[in-house]
């Protein structure tokens, strides 16, 4: 099944990417992770959901808490250095794309 | 998700493909790659000079989020409409070296192209490098936020 969310389209948002190296050092609840945030629980919790969604976080229950971990494999797919390179390309090649068929139907 | 565009860089080349296909004519792709204003609008950035011809050169010249200029040049080695281009690239002001770059345009149907480009670096370590320099921003980027955060804590 494919994913709902892009894992790329996930770190694209620093407050994502601030979240993903909190819980690198250690397994975190939800709570404790908002208190590292100037925004609001609820905005930090969507920004949870969003990485849970796209595997980059998983959920582990202790107790009557549920921590964030990060899931290690996942993070070896963003790791893949040339990823970003390639979509700096594709990002490109997208806009010329566009733009030439606008320029074909203006013509 | 659909990845249009591939890259092929093998372990210890010191070269790289890039290959795409386009919902376009190829007529229409390689002139993407030759009108001024049309080069800006995808590259995002200003054409210095842009001489479409053998042993012409160009220049470009594109400005960073902190509004520093970044100019980068190169000269064409051979200039053949629809099909071929192959030039020179260098980042000015930066310790790479040139590459070596071979453009190939290719008709697929009257409306779909591919283009295909080899870049070969001086060595495999700049090759790396190069590559690499997406994800260092992107990292980069990363750290500026976290010590944003550290500070509105403090």
């Amino acid at each position: 099944m494919k994913s709902r969310r892009d894992v790329f389209q996930a770190i694209a948002d620093p407050t994502r990417r601030a979240i993903i190296t909190l819980v690198a050092i250690q397994a975190m609840t939800p709570g404790a992770i908002a208190e590292h945030f100037g925004s609001s629980r609820q905005t930090i919790s969507k920004h949870i959901q969003i990485l849970t969604e796209c595997e980059l976080l998983e959920q582990e229950q202790n107790g009557r808490e549920i921590y964030y971990h990060l899931n290690a494999i996942k993070i070896k797919e963003i790791a893949n250095f040339i990823e970003p390179f390639r979509k700096l390309w594709e990002e490109r090649f997208n806009k010329l794309e566009s733009i030439m068929k606008k320029y074909q139907a203006d013509k | 998700m659909e990845l249009k565009t591939k890259i092929k860089a093998e372990n210890n080349k010191q070269e790289i493909h890039i290959t795409r296909e386009f919902d376009l004519p190829v007529e229409l792709l390689f002139k993407a790659y030759v009108e001024p204003e049309i080069v800006e609008q995808w590259m995002g950035t200003k054409v210095l000079k842009l001489e479409n011809k053998k042993h012409g050169s160009y220049q470009f010249e594109t400005t960073d989020p902190k509004g520093n200029k970044h100019r980068f040049n190169g000269v064409i080695h051979e200039f053949n409409p629809t099909h071929q281009i192959i030039r020179t690239f260098e980042m000015e002001n930066t310790p790479f070296p040139v590459q070596l770059e071979y453009l190939e345009f290719e008709k697929l149907t009257g409306d779909r192209s591919k283009l295909t480009i080899q870049i070969i670096y001086k060595s495999v370590a700049s090759r790396d490098q190069m590559l690499q320099l997406p994800f260092a921003q992107g990292l980069n980027m990363a750290h500026n936020r976290l010590e944003e955060i550290v500070l509105k804590l403090g």
